[in-house]
């Protein structure tokens, strides 16, 4: 019972040393988040501002992109990220393959513009699955933090109470075996003390009843009596 | 989570308006796989909500698609689901769009950390 006790102690103590770790990393994802998510609207805003700076000088090639899409050539790579023994997982963009079509749009004209707009939108797109990766750890936290909380306080408020009713019950319970015992010893010493007295006093007595004998004899023997004459 | 990516990495969907959707597919996140599926929708003010629904559903339940990029005010218009939607991956990114500033404060996200924010 104890070494439950003491196993729950322990448990509750590293939980709550997890929650500790799990937390302060939840803080720090999120004041990451909050500033790419600020970030991100700057950048997505210079994003556009290039998109139509490239649609002026070429005109509108927007159907050109959109037939144009074939194979993705931007794509994510998950992996993951171990906090506390909760896995997080982390996104990153890489590039594959080359970007066939989509790099020779608006050769004819205008060209420098729509690879610049790429360019921003490529960063933005960079930014936007870290954000995501962001997002998906702070989600992912968000559950593992509540289920360590839920529980570290289960253990503290369910486990080690009942276990430690248990304690003090089977405490309080030997401790009145124990004066029980400890009566029934005096009791038993009393007893035994009372019988040898009364065993001490009865041979006292017995032994003045034998010299009384002695004395009667004895007077019977001393006694002159007088002489009987027939 | 990482073992349902496939060998040649995931992609990002993508839920948007034209303007959005021509400078995100510039840089060659768009996908059309054999089957004619793309990983994109382009929304403008005709298309149906029950169409945006769909594909915010089919996105989210692909397991070759890791994030799923919505412009917020094509969110705004199917904002229940978003809210509901509560699976780590894929993860769910608003993004602003040409014609509305990005607002913090209608995103899911952003409004739970702010929550946050202010009872811890």
């Amino acid at each position: 019972m104890k070494a439950r006790l003491q196993g729950a102690t322990k448990g509750h103590a590293l939980l709550k040393k997890k929650a500790d770790a799990l937390n302060m990393r939840f803080r720090q994802i999120l004041k990451k988040i909050v500033q790419a998510k600020e970030q991100m609207g700057d950048l997505m805003k210079a994003s556009f501002f290039s998109l139509a700076q490239a649609r002026y000088a070429t005109g509108d090639f927007r159907h050109t992109v959109l037939d144009g899409v074939d194979q993705a050539s931007i794509r994510v790579r998950a992996t993951q990220d171990n906090v506390a023994g909760v896995k997080l997982p982390k996104f990153e963009s890489f590039k594959e393959g080359a970007d066939t079509k989509l790099a020779l749009i608006g050769l004819g004209n205008g060209g420098k513009q729509i690879q610049d707009c790429r360019k921003s939108f490529l960063s933005a797109v960079e930014l936007l699955v870290e954000l995501a990766s962001l997002q998906t750890a702070f989600l992912t936290l968000d559950e593992a933090i509540k289920t360590t909380n839920r529980r570290v306080n289960a253990l503290e408020h369910v486990v080690k109470p009942k276990l430690e009713n248990t304690i003090a019950y089977i405490k309080g319970e030997l401790d009145e075996l124990e004066r029980e015992e400890f009566f029934r010893l005096k009791k038993v010493q009393g007893n035994k003390k009372k019988n040898a007295d009364l065993a001490a006093a009865r041979e006292l007595e017995e032994a003045k009843e034998t010299t009384h004998m002695h004395d009667k004899i004895a007077t019977v023997l001393e006694v002159e009596d007088d002489d009987v004459i027939f | 989570m990482a073992d349902q990516a496939t060998p040649e990495g995931s992609l990002i969907a993508l839920i948007a308006d034209q303007d959005t959707a021509t400078g995100l597919l510039l840089t060659g996140i768009g996908h059309v796989d054999y089957r004619k599926n793309s990983n994109f929708l382009i929304v403008d003010e005709k298309t149906p909500q029950g169409k945006i629904e769909d594909a915010f559903r089919e996105f989210t339940t692909r397991d070759d698609v890791a994030v799923v990029l919505i412009n917020q005010s094509v969110a705004g218009t199917i904002r229940h689901l978003l809210n509901n939607y509560t699976k780590p991956i894929p993860a769910v990114l608003e993004i602003p769009s040409k014609d509305t500033p990005y607002d913090p404060s209608q995103d899911s996200v952003l409004s739970r950390v702010k929550f946050m924010f202010g009872d811890s």
